[in-house]
């Protein structure tokens, strides 16, 4: 398979592309931001991506979706991203999706039609710490009659303060660093004994501390085996974290077009400052940088649509890259823009505090780059 | 048309599987395992020799050229999947050439009919080996302002002047060559001509390196009469030809930033530095480099893999081989930066046995070139800055 999007794809990235910027562009943010909105993100726009099928672009035909995969979700994560949309379209449409692929068919029958629809949205609830290690898992999940009872907590729970389903890794054997004994679980959010305390983040984003205090679910809530989860878990982290890489490369193609084009307007000593080696050298290199995060990224997701047994390395390896070449880009836009960059009226800024989360979420270039040595071996 | 493709596959595999000589398949050393061919060659083994040979009977050497000039006639996905099969079975490339890399394309879209049938073949079957007369010693980065003069006389030019950095000139049989046929025109007055370099007055000297090896020469031309039909392309328009092969060239170099010689670099610092407790390399701050490092390595393969797909479909920008030759080249220095690293005072040693005669030490200063030689980092950038990004002109 060539890595370029082939023709069908590249309609769908013309159709996504003109609505997300008319649906919810940086204004649609500053707007939310400025109404200190407490759920952080549009209902309206959710209800309006999922007309247009984008919530259900993972979904298969069967639960009314669109059947595609990784590359296509992408598609509408590198817009997302461009026009830095507040939208729990990640942990919903590719993370829970990806998820309830594993869960059995009444689970399936239950959640998807309704994400689809855009009625529900959803949070993926897997750190514990402060830095992403989801390869420990500490919160329990005892064995309680028929079911389970879980008590713990987890952070960085992206809108899980409005999300109806929340996707949970428990510990239901061994200890926290262990390989086994992890079960991932859907847990409907109003369930008693959940506690959810969201905090706004610097990108005015919403991210949710949940705290489960002997929760009671029965057996029917597992998604897939039980202490069999972490095939699960390591399948659906490679997917977001391939679909972060992707609204990365929205956020550095967003942040790098305003500042070519400052580059080409602003004057300075009687010329315009694009025309200054010094900045054109650096303008050039980031440009390259970005190219190289684009294909790594599109690779990984063609890896995970394929099936491809280094699929896991390169998420890893496009998280990584994604986290490199946007910090980049919103650096050098900052920096590049001048004193007006440092303004709260101008956009810029808006960029770089974005990327700041998304290079965080499901692990930064630090952890991956770890993750990469580990996977091959020193 | 995908199951062809897999037919194709299991037939490509089978096939080097039962033809590619065991000692091919090593992990190459040092340069002496790379075959260039020529009239000047000595094979190192014999292996060396039957796998160029059978693979130059398959047209295997040249996979993607037409059958007709002694190329393999693949499709590009064909192509691709020879690459593919030959790298994981470790097969080593029969021959390098920049006859291959960089004249070929250009015979292909430039040539006569009888310059195509001249040269092609025996580039195809390593018989000719060529070399790049290009930079002068006040033309390097400003190439078009050379000043080495092709005077017409009539039936022939005669060439007087100088090159400098010609790779190998001292080991190849032909040049191509970008010489001055109008003085009045700067772009517009150059042709590229094609002679051989046992013609009367074509001279060569080696320059010693910082390496301590010599694969560049100083190139002399006194007198050299070159016939007419030995012009690559229109008189006076060689820039055009020399543009669409430095395209080429800079994507050979740009391959660079893919696997090189010998043990990768986790394998290399593991064998030097050992691992910890956990079965990590016990040296975590090297082991954080290579593997910040290893993250761009993969990710410029993946860009690699998307280049040559989209310049197959004809989707590829054309400035962009001048960032792939860019990232490539500065990728090559940081990993024989990390390589020297990771090698400890082993990596130091100039001649010893042991140390392969310094081949670690002298590549890591070999790749210094990569960055120079082709145009500079800095050129490439002032070409995407402009082609691409469409900045301004100072």
């Amino acid at each position: 398979m060539p890595l370029f999007l082939d023709a069908e794809q590249e309609m769908l990235a013309d159709t996504v592309r003109p609505f997300i910027a008319e649906t919810a562009p940086v204004a649609h943010l500053r707007a939310l931001r400025d109404a200190d909105d407490p759920a952080g993100f549009s209902r309206k726009v959710w209800r309006a991506f999922a007309g247009m099928g984008f919530t259900g672009v993972l979904v298969d035909e069967a639960h009314g979706g669109l059947g595609l995969g990784q590359v296509e979700a992408g598609i509408v994560l590198e817009e997302i991203g461009r026009n830095l949309t507040p939208s729990p379209f990640l942990g919903t449409a590719v993370g829970a999706v990806e998820a309830l692929r594993h869960a059995d068919e009444a689970m399936q029958g239950s959640w998807l039609p309704r994400i689809v629809s855009g009625e529900v949205v959803a949070a993926l609830a897997l750190d514990e710490s402060a830095r992403h290690r989801p390869e420990r898992v500490a919160l329990k999940a005892e064995r309680h009659g028929n079911g389970f009872r879980l008590s713990g907590a987890k952070q960085f729970v992206a809108f899980g303060h409005e999300a109806d389903l929340l996707v949970v890794s428990a510990r239901t054997s061994g200890g926290a660093a262990d390989e086994d004994g992890v079960t991932l679980f859907a847990l409907p959010r109003t369930q008693a004994g959940v506690t959810v305390s969201a905090e706004r983040l610097a990108d005015v984003s919403m991210a949710a501390r949940v705290e489960l205090d002997g929760v009671e679910l029965d057996g029917s809530a597992v998604i897939g085996e039980v202490d069999g989860g972490r095939a699960v878990l390591n399948r659906v982290l490679s997917c977001v974290r391939a679909g972060a890489a992707s609204e990365l490369q929205g956020v550095a193609e967003g942040a790098s077009a305003m500042t070519l084009d400052y580059l080409k307007q602003r004057k300075q000593f009687g010329r315009v400052i694009g025309s200054y080696q010094a900045l054109q050298h650096r303008a050039a290199h980031l440009y390259s940088e970005l190219e190289v995060a684009r294909a790594a990224t599109l690779k990984a997701q063609q890896s995970l649509d394929a099936g491809s047994d280094t699929a896991d390395r390169d998420a890893s390896v496009a998280k990584a890259m994604a986290g490199m070449a946007s910090g980049l880009a919103v650096r050098e836009a900052v920096q590049m823009h001048g004193g007006i960059g440092m303004t709260d009226e101008y956009d810029v800024g808006f960029f770089m505090k974005r990327q700041r989360v998304l290079a965080e979420m499901f692990g930064d270039t630090d952890y991956h780059a770890d993750l990469l040595a580990r996977m091959e071996g020193y | 048309m995908a199951d062809d493709l897999e037919q194709f596959r299991r037939d490509t595999r089978a096939w080097l599987e039962a033809n590619c000589p065991p000692e091919m398949r090593e992990p190459v050393r040092s340069e002496k395992d790379i075959c260039w061919g020529g009239r000047k060659w000595t094979f190192q083994s014999e292996a060396q020799r039957r796998w160029l040979e059978i693979m130059a009977e398959r047209g295997w050497t040249v996979p993607d050229w037409p059958r007709e000039y002694g190329g393999g006639g693949l499709s590009p996905a064909e192509a691709k999947v020879l690459r593919q099969e030959m790298a994981s079975l470790g097969c080593r490339k029969p021959l390098e050439s920049f006859g291959i890399s960089m004249l070929g394309p250009a015979l292909l879209k430039y040539g006569t009919e009888e310059q195509k049938q001249e040269h092609l073949p025996k580039i195809a079957r390593g018989e000719i080996r060529w070399c790049q007369g290009y930079s002068e010693p006040n033309a390097g980065s400003d190439l078009a302002s050379l000043a080495t003069r092709a005077e017409d006389k009539g039936d022939h030019f005669l060439v007087n002047g100088q090159k400098v950095w010609t790779s190998y000139a001292d080991q190849a049989d032909w040049i191509f060559c970008l010489v001055r046929t109008d003085p009045a025109a700067k772009q517009g007055g150059i042709s590229f001509l094609l002679f051989d370099m046992e013609t009367p007055g074509v001279s060569t000297k080696p320059i010693l390196l910082i390496s301590g090896n010599s694969p560049f020469c100083e190139t002399f031309f006194d007198d050299v009469v070159v016939p007419k039909d030995q012009v690559l392309g229109a008189v006076n328009d060689g820039w055009s030809v020399a543009k669409y092969l430095l395209g080429h060239e800079r994507e050979m170099i740009s391959g660079m930033g893919g696997r090189s010689l010998g043990p990768s670099l986790p394998e290399l610092a593991l064998r030097r530095a050992g691992r910890d407790e956990h079965g990590r390399l016990d040296d975590p701050v090297l082991r954080a480099r290579i593997a910040l490092f290893e993250v761009r390595s993969h990710a410029f393969a993946a860009m690699s893999e998307r280049f040559l797909d989209r310049l197959k479909a004809g989707s590829v920008h054309p400035a962009q081989a001048s960032m792939m030759k860019y990232l490539g080249t500065e990728l090559n220095k940081d990993r024989h930066e990390l390589l020297m690293a990771a090698g400890g005072s082993e990596a130091l040693e100039w001649d010893s046995e042991a140390s392969h005669g310094g081949a670690a030490a002298r590549a890591w200063l070999r790749t210094k070139a990569n960055s120079i030689e082709g145009g500079t980092s800095e050129i490439q950038l002032n070409i995407v800055a402009k082609r691409i990004l469409e900045l301004p002109e100072a």
